[in-house]
C-alpha cells in the first residue's frame, strides 16, 4: 500500500511538471503517433485484402482445375474433361437432374484507371449459362445481364468505380473485338467485383480457343465436397485438382497479404527504432530536468522502485497518447478508402479492395506504442533510480 | 543525556579519475540527544561528507556509524531509504521544495511514506505550518514565497514526521541576514522547546552561535569541539 502511494505521489508530481516540458514531450507523442499511423494504415491494406478475399467464395462451391495448377491462369480443361466433371457426385442438380456448374475461362484486359490513367490488367471472365444459380449473390445493379453469342459484358461495381470506359453503353476494345458494357453487377463486396464477366462460349469463340480454365460447381452441401473430390479423383480419365472456392481465394491472396504485412512491420519497425530513441532522449532530459526533485525525494526516503515506476508511467502515458492519436489518424484518413493492386494478385488479376482499420488493428498500434514507450522510458528510469543521492544533492 | 549518533574511526574516500581521495580520516564523534551541533570548517574539509554519513545519504569507506541505535553503515540502499524516512528530517541550503506542489503538499511529502490517514496527515501538516508561522500561506506554491518563507516550509517538511534527527546543510546560505536570523531562531526554538537534535553544516559563524556545540573540521579531521552553555 505504502509502495503504491509512493508511486502514485511521484507519478502525480511528474505529470504536474509536464507543462514545463511540453515541447520535448511532444516529440515522443508525435513520433509515436507517426509510427502507429504508418503501421496501422499499411496493415489496413492486408486486413482489407484478407477481408475481401474471405468474403469471396462459399464453402459449398468447388473449383476444379487441371492437376498441378496453382491458379486458374495455369489451368486448362478441354471439353471432354468438362463433360466428365459434370457427372461428378455431390454436385447440386435441378429438378431435371442437370448439374448446377459453370465452366469458365478468362483473359486479361488492359484498362485505364480513372485516378491517374495508369494502365492496369483486369480480368474478363467467361462464365457458363447457369451463372446466377452457381453465384446467387451476383446482382445486376445497373443495366442488364449480357446475352450469349454477342460481345457483351457486365462489369463489377469496384471495376466500374476505378476504371475509365466501363459505363453502361461504353465499348471496350480488345484484340479486335468490341465488347459492349450492358450492366453493372455486385457480388456482396467480393473479389469478383473487380472483374468483367461475359459468356464463356462467346469469349472462346472471339479468342478462337476451345478449352476452359476451370469449372465452378455448386455442391449439394458443404459436406458434399469430399464426395465430389473423391468421385473426380477416382476417374482415371481425369487429372484434376479440386479445392473449395473459399480456400482457393484465400490461397491466392496469401502471398500478397504476406508481402504487405512484411512491408508494414519492416517500415513500422524501422520507424519504431527511431521513436524509441526519441523517447529515450525525451525521458533522459525529463529525468535531468527533475534531478533536484528526484534527489530530494530519494533523500526524504522515497524508494528507487517509485522512481522507476514514475518515469516509466510518464513514458507510457506519452506513448499511449501518441498511439491513440496515430491509430485515430489512420482510421480517419484511411479506413474505407478504396485501393487496388497493380496487376495480378496471385491468379486474381487486378483487385480492388477497401482499407480496413479494424479495432483489432488499432489496438495492435497502441500496443506497439506502449512497447516503444516502455523501451524508451526504461533506461532513464533506471538512471533516476540509481542516482547517487548525496552527489545529486550537491550538484543541485 | 544519551548518545544519539556515534561515529567510530570513520573514513570516507572518493575516486576522482584515477586518484583515490580520502575526505575523512578516522573520525570519532558522539552527538547526544537534544544537542544542536554546528559543523564548521573551510570548503573541502569534509563537513558535508560527515553530514551525509550521519544522515544515511552516503556510506563510509570504513568505520562504524551508529544512529538512533542502528548501524546504518551496514544497511542496504533500500533499507537506508526506509531508515531515513523514519529518522531524518532534511533542511537544504536551496530549500529543495517541489515546485509543482503547494506549501502544504510539500510539507505532506514525508508523510506519504507513513501509514497515516489522509485526515491525520492534513492535521500534522497544519500543525507544522503553524509552528513555522506559515499557516496562512499553505496554498501557495514555492515560487509565490520569499526565500525565508520557502526555508520555513522546508523546516515544516523536516519536522512534520517528528524525526529523530534534523540535518541542515547551510540552511541560511541562500538568505539575507534578517531571514537568516529568523530561520536560526526557529531552529533554536525547535531544539530548546521540542528537544530536537540538530546537526547543521554552516560557513556562517553567526549562524553557528545559535548552536549548543561547535565542531570544527579541517582536512578530514576534527580539530576543535566547543560546547556552549544554554
Amino acid at each position: 500500500m505504502k509502495m503504491f502511494r509512493q508511486i502514485g505521489a511521484v507519478t502525480a508530481m511528474n505529470f504536474r511538471s509536464l507543462p514545463q516540458r511540453v515541447s520535448t514531450s511532444l516529440v515522443v507523442v508525435i513520433g509515436i503517433a507517426g509510427v502507429v499511423a504508418v503501421l496501422v494504415s499499411v496493415l489496413a491494406m492486408s486486413t482489407g485484402l484478407i477481408r475481401t478475399m474471405e468474403t469471396t467464395g462459399r464453402e459449398d462451391r468447388a473449383i476444379v482445375m487441371r492437376n498441378g495448377s496453382v491458379a486458374e491462369t495455369s489451368s486448362a480443361l478441354d471439353r471432354n474433361s468438362v463433360r466428365l466433371i459434370v457427372d461428378g457426385a455431390g454436385i447440386k442438380r435441378d429438378e431435371k437432374g442437370e448439374p448446377i456448374l459453370s465452366a469458365e475461362n478468362f483473359r486479361i484486359l488492359m484498362l485505364h484507371k480513372k485516378a491517374d490513367d495508369a494502365e492496369i490488367s483486369v480480368i474478363l471472365r467467361g462464365v457458363g449459362p447457369r451463372l446466377l444459380e452457381v453465384r446467387p449473390e451476383l446482382k445486376i445493379v445497373e443495366g442488364r445481364m449480357f446475352q450469349p453469342a454477342v460481345a457483351e459484358v457486365i462489369v463489377g461495381k469496384s471495376a466500374h468505380a476505378q476504371f475509365k470506359g466501363l459505363n453502361v453503353g461504353d465499348v471496350v476494345r480488345s484484340r479486335g473485338a468490341n465488347w459492349t458494357v450492358v450492366g453493372v453487377f455486385e457480388t456482396a463486396g467480393d473479389a469478383h467485383e473487380s472483374s468483367l464477366i461475359t459468356d464463356a462460349e462467346t469469349l472462346n469463340s472471339i479468342d478462337q480457343r476451345g478449352a476452359f480454365q476451370s469449372v465452378t460447381a455448386l455442391l449439394e452441401s458443404p459436406s458434399a465436397f469430399q464426395t465430389f473430390k473423391d468421385s473426380l479423383s477416382a476417374n482415371p480419365a481425369l487429372a484434376v485438382d479440386v479445392v473449395r472456392e473459399r480456400e482457393y481465394y484465400r490461397q491466392q491472396s496469401k502471398t500478397m497479404t504476406t508481402i504487405i504485412s512484411v512491408i508494414a512491420y519492416v517500415v513500422g519497425g524501422i520507424m519504431a527504432v527511431g521513436a524509441v530513441f526519441a523517447a529515450l532522449n525525451t525521458m533522459y532530459s525529463a529525468v535531468s530536468a527533475r534531478l533536484q526533485e528526484i534527489a530530494t525525494l530519494r533523500a526524504l526516503g522515497f524508494g528507487s522502485t517509485a522512481m522507476v515506476m514514475s518515469v516509466l508511467a510518464e513514458a507510457l502515458v506519452l506513448a499511449l497518447i501518441g498511439g491513440v492519436i496515430g491509430a485515430l489518424l489512420a482510421w480517419a484518413f484511411f479506413n474505407g478508402n478504396t485501393v487496388s493492386t497493380l496487376g495480378g494478385a496471385g491468379g486474381l488479376g487486378q483487385l480492388v479492395f477497401e482499407l480496413s482499420v479494424s479495432p483489432q488493428l488499432m489496438i495492435l498500434g497502441v500496443v506497439w506504442a506502449c512497447v516503444i514507450g516502455v523501451l524508451g522510458g526504461l533506461f532513464p528510469a533506471l538512471r533516476a533510480a540509481r542516482l547517487p543521492v548525496a552527489m545529486a544533492l550537491r550538484a543541485v | 543525556m544519551t548518545a544519539l549518533v556515534t561515529l567510530r574511526n570513520v573514513t570516507k574516500s572518493y575516486v576522482r579519475g584515477k586518484q583515490k581521495v580520502e575526505v575523512l580520516h578516522g573520525v570519532d564523534l558522539t552527538i547526544e540527544t537534544g544537542e544542536f551541533l554546528a559543523l564548521m570548517g573551510p570548503s573541502g574539509s569534509g563537513k558535508t561528507t560527515l553530514l551525509n554519513l550521519v544522515a544515511g545519504l552516503d556510506q563510509p569507506t570504513s568505520g562504524e556509524v551508529l544512529v538512533a541505535g542502528d548501524r546504518i553503515d551496514q544497511l542496504s540502499r533500500g533499507s537506508l531509504s526506509d531508515w531515513r524516512a523514519r529518522h531524518i528530517g532534511f533542511i537544504f541550503q536551496f530549500y529543495n521544495l517541489l515546485p509543482v506542489l503547494t506549501a502544504e503538499a510539500n510539507v505532506e511529502v514525508p508523510l506519504l511514506l507513513t501509514n497515516l490517514s489522509k485526515a491525520e496527515r492534513r492535521r500534522r501538516v497544519q500543525v507544522a505550518l503553524e509552528l513555522v508561522g506559515l499557516a496562512e500561506r499553505a496554498r501557495h506554491k514555492p515560487n509565490e514565497l520569499s526565500g525565508g518563507q520557502q526555508q520555513r516550509v522546508a523546516i515544516a517538511r523536516a519536522i512534520v514526521s517528528d524525526p529523530t534527527l534534523l540535518v541542515c546543510d547551510e540552511p541560511t546560505g541562500d538568505l539575507d541576514r534578517q531571514n537568516a536570523e529568523e530561520i536560526m531562531n526557529l531552529l533554536q526554538a525547535l531544539n530548546r522547546s521540542q528537544n530536537k537534535t540538530i546537526v547543521m553544516v554552516t560557513h556562517d559563524p553567526k549562524a553557528a552561535e545559535y548552536a549548543s556545540r561547535e565542531l570544527h573540521l579541517d582536512k578530514g579531521l576534527l580539530t576543535n569541539d566547543t560546547r556552549r552553555a544554554a
